[in-house]
């Protein structure tokens, strides 16, 4: 036996099983052709040599018992800055099935020391929480098939958009019909909304596949999907192209963009879809965008008008805020004069206790289109993995809140709830979308989910590889480094897209037709769902089922 | 399923024809009940003066019905007339109908100072404070109407057992307008106020088939604030306050009825030539789609009569009959065992975009389309 010369311990000394995630490598399948350890984003893995003893049973007491054998093989580094991320990248490049990651189980001791240099630790992707959510355990139980001819999902047809936009009261409609006085702009579009991520966030070739996808849908399968954009502002080619329309433009605190954004006005073909003014996000609330400098190529950076290669954090909050009535009035009203009181205008919040009260208020604002807001499940491509896993307010009750509030002032027609965080976080959108139109909402904005749908993120709850931040992306998904954004075919990203809104089409209908519903959105249809969780019923004011 | 009948006719009617039809039509319902709705009345022994107001209900003890009598009393109504109904209890199911109402009273004095707006919000809230007073004391106490020149009845049973009990074989009521339901509100449990036909202020209507939008648009009328639109103890009732929320809060035509519950779709009205005004209205009016299957039948206090449908038509009706004559009936039979002396080839069904509206004078009757051209105010 080896004697061991010296315990190699230091407070942050790891080994691999300390990981979140752990390679598994077959010795006996390796060809050692070298691609997983080229292709891994971290470099987790590396080629090394090392010696294994041959055991001998030799008789003759001249020669020693044992040889050894030194040979090339597979290891997982230990150091913590190069922790496998669990992507998963060495599998997919293996020719012969050699190699995973596995997610440890056991202990992740990793979590303990990430705070190297005195940083906390900073990730990109969502809330990391494991099976289902409670959007996912909300039926549908309300079939009408037994009292009433059943509709049929493939053959009648269905009308499942949503309105955008500030909607007036029946009464003051006919009253500014008459006296010919403006009546606020509302976009009739689909309840899915690909949620805002921006231009910078996701690599050029992520949005140029989203945005072909968008116009796929709108003008050959007439589905009206709109997409927005998230702070960064938008390539000056399409703010002055016919696809304008098709876009929702985020402002938010940095104001990134927008000096192309108010140039390009006069030579807008279109409107744009409407204009999103973030005021807080629900996966970080309290803290505004953040652009790692890892991200901030030529191309960003002449987009935003920075320097590149530098940090980009927006502030917490709009340097108007003094107060919510002062900074969104006055944000909304200048925001919709810019483009002739044409465009709708709302204000995205995080989730939170005092949501109400912001919506309140936007009853109140006559220029307030709708009111968006993100749960606590919502992703992003960085922010402190505290904010992510312990800041904010789950979405559903949020929603349904602000809903109840609207119904007891007669006004949800009025101004339309949209809700995001955490719709189809494990696959299951268009219930979970569904789920949350019936508890009130207009509209639901799905971020990280179209990134798994339509460019394969490989993000899951267990912490799987959450590399937005550093522009690393091994899909190409969030990365401005073209040697890993060519990875990501636009054109096969547009098809995708263009596939999971058909999908969600028809497993609304799917949903729909038992319910007896085919003329409206079935909003509010608070009657329709129930919950096997008797303290979500109560709370939901939905019927408790078991 | 429910089976639905309605008669109008220049010269008044008995009943008794209306539930000769609801028979002809009971292989189609279960018989649970009728509710009944006689407009532009006629009585062989009482004359009665245009403008009175008429209490329709039930006194389910006696306790009741002399609350009943100092309650209205109180507010300043006086009696005029107290129909009696020939009754024989014994052919129907309930137990505690002490005395059917039926009465005429006059305006109170205070109310000669109102304009006829306030006159008819005071005879609605006359109404709900009655059904509310019922509800305090356990139900004992169920006000259908009140209203001018208007008699409901609803009751549980079968419905020509129910017009034997109630004796209206003898014909000594007589109407214009006679809207029957043969059905009790199975789908939630039975409750005299959720029984067809609705009314409120004048307006009512008639469904058959499920609403399967009910719950929002309830939501939405009760956040209106409107006193009267309460209950809601069927999913049906809706139609009838839609209908009035069209016709006397929003004052539109009553073509605008189908608008507002079947809006058509977005490309369709881009080619229509009021689309801009429609698709606001569509959106603004959103919360008030309906999604049938859905004929409604509804009449208004001038005996206008109208039937409409869903978007998707999957519940038929048919009108037929001849000039001052008018039958609408959910089933074909019906329109038969009402008018049998009519040309039946001139029947129509409407289809989805049709409002059939029989108008006063009774002389022909109007299908609208929604794709015409919208009767509208000049500005708009």
């Amino acid at each position: 036996m080896v004697s061991i010369r010296s315990v190699p311990s230091t407070p942050s000394g790891l080994a691999a099983g300390d990981f979140p995630w752990i390679i598994e490598h077959r010795e006996d399948r390796c060809t050692l052709c070298g691609r997983c350890t080229a292709v891994c984003p971290v470099n987790a893995i590396k080629l090394t040599y090392m010696r294994q003893r041959m055991p001998r049973l030799v008789l003759s007491s001249s020669e020693r018992g044992s040889s050894y054998r030194t040979f090339v093989g597979i290891r997982q580094r230990t150091e913590a800055a190069n922790r496998c991320i669990g992507c998963g990248t060495c599998e997919k490049v293996c020719p012969n099935q050699a190699i995973k990651p596995q997610p440890n189980t056991v202990s992740e001791r990793h979590r303990f020391i990430n705070t190297k240099g005195g940083e906390a630790w900073k990730r990109g992707g969502r809330k990391n929480e494991p099976g289902p959510s409670l959007l996912d355990k909300i039926i549908f139980n309300r079939i009408s098939m037994l009292t009433d001819p059943a509709l049929d999902a493939g053959r009648h047809e269905f009308s499942v958009n949503t309105l955008l936009g500030r909607v007036l009261s029946p009464e003051e409609y006919l009253r500014r019909k008459m006296t010919g006085e403006w009546i606020p702009p509302v976009r009739e579009i689909f309840p899915f909304i690909i949620g805002s991520m921006s231009f910078g966030a996701l690599s050029p070739n992520m949005w140029l596949g989203l945005l072909q996808g968008v116009a796929y849908c709108n003008e050959v399968l007439g589905i009206p999907v709109v997409m927005a954009t998230g702070e960064g502002g938008c390539p000056p080619w399409v703010l002055k192209s016919p696809f304008l329309k098709y876009i929702i433009l985020q402002i938010a605190s940095g104001y990134f963009g927008w000096d192309e954004i108010i140039r390009a006005i006069p030579d807008m073909q279109c409107d744009p879809a409407a204009i999103e003014i973030k005021y807080g996000q629900g996966a970080k609330p309290g803290d505004g965008g953040l652009l790692m400098w890892f991200k901030v190529s030529k191309l960003i950076a002449r987009l935003r008008g920075v320097p590149e290669g530098i940090d980009l954090p927006s502030p917490p909050v709009h340097q108007t805020l003094y107060s919510i009535e002062e900074s969104v009035m006055k944000m909304v009203q200048s925001l919709s004069m810019a483009w002739d009181f044409k465009v709708p205008v709302y204000p995205k919040i995080s989730g939170s206790n005092s949501a109400k009260s912001v919506l309140n208020n936007l009853v109140r604002n006559p220029y307030a289109s709708g009111l968006l807001i993100d749960g606590i499940d919502g992703g992003t491509g960085a922010a402190y993995n505290v904010s992510m896993d312990a800041m904010g307010h789950p979405i559903a009750s949020s929603v349904r809140e602000c809903y109840l509030d609207l119904c007891a002032q007669g006004k949800q027609n009025e101004i339309p709830i949209f809700a995001a965080g955490g719709v189809g976080k494990n696959g299951n959108v268009t219930q979970n979308g569904l789920a949350l139109i019936m508890l009130g909402a207009s509209g639901v904005h799905m971020g990280k989910y179209i990134m798994q749908a339509a460019a394969g993120c490989l993000g899951s709850e267990q912490n799987r590889c959450n590399v937005c931040n550093v522009g690393i992306c091994p899909k190409g998904i969030t990365s401005q480094n073209p040697k890993l954004y060519r990875r990501l075919d636009p054109d096969l990203v547009a098809e995708r897209v263009a596939e999971t809104f058909m999908a969600i089409n028809t497993e609304m209908k799917k949903v729909l037709a038992p319910l007896g519903r085919s003329q409206s959105l079935p909003i509010g249809m608070s009657d329709a769902i129930g919950i096997a969780d008797k303290a979500a019923a109560d709370q939901l004011q939905i019927k408790y089922v078991c | 399923m429910c089976r639905l009948a309605l008669k109008t006719a220049s010269e008044p009617f008995s009943p008794y024809t209306v539930l000769q039809a609801m028979e002809a039509m009971q292989e189609g319902y279960d018989g649970s009940g009728l509710g009944l709705l006689l407009r532009g009345l006629d009585f062989t022994d009482y004359s009665y003066k245009a403008g009175d107001p008429i209490l329709s209900g039930i006194a389910h003890t006696e306790e009741a019905f002399h609350r009943l009598g100092s309650f209205m009393q109180d507010r300043g109504f006086e009696l005029k007339y107290d129909h009696e109904f020939e009754t024989d209890l014994s052919k129907i199911e309930a137990k505690d109908r002490h005395k059917y109402i039926l009465r005429v009273y006059r305006r109170p004095e205070a109310w000669k100072s109102l304009s006829e707006d306030e006159v008819e919000l005071q005879m609605m809230l006359t109404r709900i404070a009655l059904r509310k007073d019922g509800e305090e004391h356990g139900g004992d106490l169920t006000a259908f109407s009140f209203w001018p020149d208007v008699a409901m009845i609803k009751e549980v049973g079968w419905p020509l057992n129910v017009g034997e009990a109630l004796g209206l074989d003898s014909h000594r009521i007589k109407s214009r307008v006679c809207m029957a339901q043969g059905r009790q509100n199975t789908n939630w449990g039975i409750n005299l106020y959720a029984c067809h036909p609705f009314f409120i202020q004048g307006i009512a209507t008639m469904t058959n088939g499920e609403n399967t939008a009910f719950l929002p648009i309830k939501d939405w009328l009760s956040g209106k604030g409107f006193p009267g639109y309460i209950g809601y103890q069927s999913d049906s009732e809706v139609f009838a306050h839609i209908l009035h929320y069209t016709v006397r809060q929003l004052k539109l035509p009553l073509e605008a009825y189908k608008h507002i519950i079947t809006p058509l779709k977005t490309e369709e009205l881009k080619d229509h030539p009021q689309g801009d005004f429609l698709l606001g209205l569509r959106n603004v009016c959103r919360r008030l789609i309906i999604d049938g299957p859905n004929a409604v039948i509804a009449t208004l206090p001038d005996e206008t009569c109208m039937l409409v449908m869903d978007a998707k038509k999957l519940r038929p009706a048919t009108i037929g009959g001849k000039p001052g004559e008018w039958a609408i009936a959910s089933e074909m039979c019906g329109v038969d065992a009402m008018i049998p002396d009519r040309d039946p080839s001139l029947d129509y069904q409407p289809m989805r975009e049709h409002t059939i509206i029989v108008p006063p004078d009774r002389q022909e009757f109007q299908i609208w389309s929604q794709f015409d051209q919208f009767p509208l105010p000049q500005a708009a």
